[in-house]
């Protein structure tokens, strides 16, 4: 079962970064006109990959390459997700990068690469493994950051993302070396028994978790190391941003498990508090700071770190009904920033970007259906009953509950009316306000109108199933847990 | 069909609203409204027969649904209404049929979103008055606020956008810190079963926290000083129908949280803050009152008026004893009525003259004396005069009180003086004397359809007040149960 060539769990990934190769040679011999056709593959591919995702769910973990690499109920989860939502990314970002001139072969093998990288971070049992995929994945990003290359903005927000980014890799690299250092292994099962048998106090551990944990916060975009956030997602082309803030947040869920959990769970005791901090500067921050954003691709960036200190509620809570409170909140996340998102290249087009707020007056009087397709999903990010995004939130406040936190909880709770009040500017705008002058129709492509309606009416939709998907998250942190013990 | 009747009742305006969404532009408005009284009428058939169907006899939750809903934390769909919550739920059907011919004509741009928001609103609604598992009716709670925020935001008057977003955040930190609350009474029974609640043994400390936590969402929800000012604005601003539902609807679900929540969950806590309870409910009786009488604005008048009324609701509930408490629901009731009837008054009127100042107006009997008979019969049953259904709860919490307190009483009475004073000299400024002005001169009297919807709800005040007996009589037994509930310390 350990045998170093059953490549069998890790066909997902293989299937993927082949294909990725394929395309990247087969779009060499295709005109412009043609480009559909790698478009085409690159959606099967997505398609594809969840398949094989899915055919392999196992809540028991098989490992293999010795050790190094891991198939279990967690991973098979995060991967069915990251690529049914890269999927969705590249149907909603189609006609976009179509009129802007990003309709390259290299667009689609970036996203595609990305996702190898966030596959191999979610089942990475291994220090090395897991910062493959995650050096995969965040040069792939700044790549399709900087992708439009004539625009200054996204320039700028390629090198603020890439410097701070390679920061933070460092910082994380060194924190590993430092853990490597102590335990003499880099295999996250051997790290975790090392760390067992060693004192919590530990000055050189705590060293050592320190830059892990900043690392991890850099990568999520949690305050105090969230500078980078706001500006890459209001420089990236939409296409771009829509894909950052959507499936790279759940695998960054992935790798806080396999590191703050997997490897240093013994340490909980000393991370927590320092997580409570980020959490709490992350929601409050976020919120507060979002309230005076006139951007609305910074509001969503702002909205975005708040959720992220949300998420985090569910990490610090210690237990496994918060860990899979933090996997299920991440999943809700990652399709309301994605409804989001979607929505401001939805009312995009050649030459004008939809992302100011103002741009959104008088929606409602424009087009009925899209802004009642943006209500559900700002009710849903607010956390306002009966969106998804409140039971999200249900989920990790009864966590941080459990362990006797209530304060935390009302703390998170009195900043979550902070952040309805930002959420509830977008409708008022939409509703309320009357549209500007010399409004040109909204036009958009057949297959973006199906995406963005489901999208947004699965907020409610999903509302009968709630439950077998928590239980699903459940079954996903058990089997992690699982692993440890044998 | 007779179980999953409650069922039926919530979802079927829910449905009928989406219909109504989907008749779209405002084209097709016609359409949009005829979709939209179908579903009404249909759905206060369906509450009847939950009426008929409804055994008065017991204090045990009837017509109960439950279906497992969010495994993972024992949330179930769990549905079923007592005593309590059926009147309510009636209230709530009749009033929305109301509500949809009141906007028939008045309403001309958005229509068909106009008649989806209160229609899904409804759904919600009756959701809360049935639902008996607390995120259930959290969710039904909270969802109700989306549709209340556009009907003031869209329809509204000039500063409905102040109002509208106040009245919104306003509520949604009280309902937050119930949700905390519910949260922690998982935790202690791992269950979100209300009635499971009922059982469960709380110290005092935790009592009196949870009890705060309720009072947050159902203090400002009824409101209560001094947590009241978001009503005014929001009545003044939203459009009738809204304040209709608003008043006659809302303010209830405060009432009934106290009722369903706070007495049996927390009685020992209850009965430790009792006197702070009482003492805001005084507070607003004659406090609020005096403000009442000193508006310029009929709408803000009559949301003052509220206010004061809804503290005697509060006061019943916390003397603790039947008549306190029976008197404080049919309070509740009839002040749904009486509240809407007059918002519609005033709507009546403004839809004409596009004023609310009262001094716009005077002798307004001299052209339009249908309306104002209407009206009259209103200004009085709001100023609780005998033979209405204001004076029934108003007499039954008057008596409670003197039960416990004989200043108590005697306080909350000067309620049956203010309020005529600040009711009657309303309508004598608006109604009365000689013509005041060429647009008095111009008004024309009531039509059919406002006839229709004022002689309904004419006929209900008058028939709850010389025959309360029906309406009291299906709450007794579960409003004796309460208080053998409320009696029992959970230490």
């Amino acid at each position: 079962m350990n045998g170093i060539l059953n490549v069998t769990p890790a066909i997902p990934e293989i299937f993927v970064f082949t294909m990725a190769c394929v395309i990247l040679v087969v779009d060499l011999y295709l005109s412009k006109e043609q480009r559909a056709i790698s478009y085409g593959l690159t959606l099967l591919t997505l398609g594809v990959g969840m398949m094989l995702s899915i055919m392999s769910f196992s809540a028991e973990p098989v490992f293999t390459f010795n050790n190094m690499f891991v198939d279990d109920a967690l991973s098979d989860v995060v991967k069915i997700a990251i690529c049914l939502i890269t999927l969705l990314v590249f149907i909603y970002s189609r006609e976009y990068i179509e009129a802007r001139g990003l309709y390259k072969g290299e667009y689609f093998v970036l996203g595609l690469f990305a996702v190898v990288g966030m596959m191999v971070m979610a089942s990475a049992n291994h220090f090395l493994v897991l910062y493959l995929g995650l050096e995969l994945l965040s040069l792939s990003l700044y790549s399709l950051v900087a992708f439009q290359r004539d625009s200054e903005l996204a320039t700028e927000a390629a090198m603020k993302y890439f410097v701070l980014g390679a920061l933070a890799s460092g910082m994380m690299l060194y924190g590993m070396s430092i853990l490597y250092g102590l335990t003499g292994s880099l295999d996250i099962p051997t790290v975790r028994k090392a760390v067992g048998g060693m004192s919590p106090d530990d000055v050189v551990l705590i060293f050592g978790l320190v830059f892990v944990l900043v690392g991890l916060a850099f990568k999520l975009g949690v305050v105090p190391f969230h500078m980078w956030v706001p500006d890459v997602y209001h420089g990236a082309p939409t296409s771009s941003t829509l894909f950052i803030s959507t499936a790279p947040k759940i695998a960054g869920f992935a790798i806080v498990i396999r590191l703050l959990i997997g490897g240093l769970e013994d340490l909980h005791g000393a991370w927590r508090d320092m997580v409570i901090i980020l959490a709490v500067l992350s929601i409050a921050t976020g919120n507060l700071v979002a309230i005076a954003q006139t951007n609305l691709k910074r509001m969503l960036a702002y909205s975005a770190i708040s959720h992220m200190g949300f998420m985090l509620l569910g990490i610090l809570a210690g237990t496994p009904t918060g860990y899979s409170a933090a996997l299920f909140y991440s999943l809700v996340y990652a399709f309301m920033s994605l409804g989001g998102f979607g929505m401001i290249i939805l009312l995009s087009r050649e030459g004008f970007e939809a992302d100011e707020l103002e741009d959104l007056k008088g929606l409602n009087q424009r087009n009925s259906w899209y802004a009642l397709l943006m209500l559900l999903l700002m009710v849903s990010m607010a956390g306002i009953p009966p969106a998804v995004g409140f039971f999200a939130k249900l989920a990790v406040i009864q966590a941080i509950i459990d362990v006797n936190l209530v304060w935390l909880a009302v703390i998170a709770v009195l900043f979550a009316v902070v952040g309805a009040f930002y959420y509830l500017r977008v409708i008022k705008l939409m509703y309320f306000d009357a549209p500007g002058e010399h409004v040109p129709a909204i036009q958009a492509a057949p297959d973006l109108k199906v995406v963005m309606g489901v999208n947004a009416w699965a907020m409610l939709l999903v509302l009968p199933w709630i439950g077998p998907i928590q239980q699903l998250c459940r079954t996903a942190v058990a089997s992690v847990m699982s692993g440890f013990v044998s | 069909m007779e179980a999953h009747l409650l069922s039926l009742v919530i979802w079927t305006p829910i449905i009928g609203g989406l219909l109504v969404l989907a008749t779209g532009g405002d084209e097709r408005a016609s359409i949009a409204r005829k979709i939209a009284l179908a579903f009404s009428v249909v759905t206060f058939l369906f509450s009847l027969s939950l009426y008929s169907g409804f055994d008065k006899t017991t204090a045990v939750m009837q017509f109960t649904e439950r279906a497992p809903w969010i495994s993972t934390f024992n949330i179930f769909y769990h549905l079923g209404i007592d005593g309590i919550a059926l009147p309510f739920i009636l209230l709530t059907t009749f009033l929305t049929v109301i509500v949809v011919i009141a906007g028939w004509q008045v309403i001309q741009i958005k229509v068909a979103q106009y008649m989806a928001a209160f229609l899904i609103m409804e759904g919600l609604m009756i959701g809360v008055f049935s639902a008996l598992d607390a995120i259930l009716f959290y969710v039904f709670w909270e969802g109700m606020l989306i549709p209340m925020f556009l009907i003031i935001g869209i329809w509204g008057g000039p500063n409905r956008i102040y109002a509208t977003i106040k009245f919104f955040l306003f509520t949604l930190v009280g309902s937050l810190l119930m949700l905390v609350a519910f949260i922690y009474l998982y935790q202690q029974s791992r269950s979100f079963s209300i009635p499971d609640y009922y059982l469960l043994p709380l110290n005092i400390n935790e009592q009196i926290l949870i009890f705060i936590a309720f009072f947050a969402a159902f203090a400002v929800k009824v409101p209560m000083v001094p947590v009241h000012t978001w009503l005014p604005d929001a009545h003044v601003e939203a459009p009738t129908g809204g304040s209709v539902i608003l008043a006659a609807i809302m303010l209830k679900m405060g009432g009934y949280g106290f009722l369903r929540f706070n007495l049996p969950i927390l009685p020992d806590a209850s009965h430790a803050l009792a006197g702070f309870m009482i003492a805001l409910s005084l507070i607003a009786i004659i406090y609020i009152a005096l403000v009442a009488l000193v508006q310029e604005d009929m709408k803000k008048l009559i949301a003052y008026s509220s206010v004061a009324h809804m503290g005697f609701v509060t006061l019943g509930f916390f003397m603790f004893n039947e008549q306190g408490i029976e008197g404080g629901i049919a309070q509740m009731i009839s002040h749904g009525f009486i509240s809407g009837a007059l918002f519609l008054c005033v709507g009546v009127l403004y839809d004409r003259m596009h004023s609310r100042q009262i001094s716009s107006y005077g002798g307004v009997a001299n052209t339009m004396p249908v309306f104002a008979s209407f009206m009259m019969l209103f200004a009085m049953a709001n100023a609780g005069l005998p033979g209405t259904s204001g004076f029934v709860g108003e007499f039954l919490v008057i008596l409670g009180a003197f039960k416990v307190n004989v200043w108590y009483a005697v306080l909350a009475a000067t309620t049956l003086i203010f309020g005529a004073a600040y009711t009657l000299w309303m309508y004598k400024r608006v109604i009365y004397g000689a013509v005041a002005n060429d647009a008095v001169k111009a008004l024309s009297d009531v039509s059919a359809r406002e006839v229709v919807f004022l002689a309904l709800l004419a006929a209900t005040v008058l028939i709850m007040g010389v025959w309360p007996f029906p309406v009291l009589d299906i709450m007794h037994a579960s409003v004796e149960n309460l208080v053998a509930q409320t009696a029992a310390s959970k230490l």
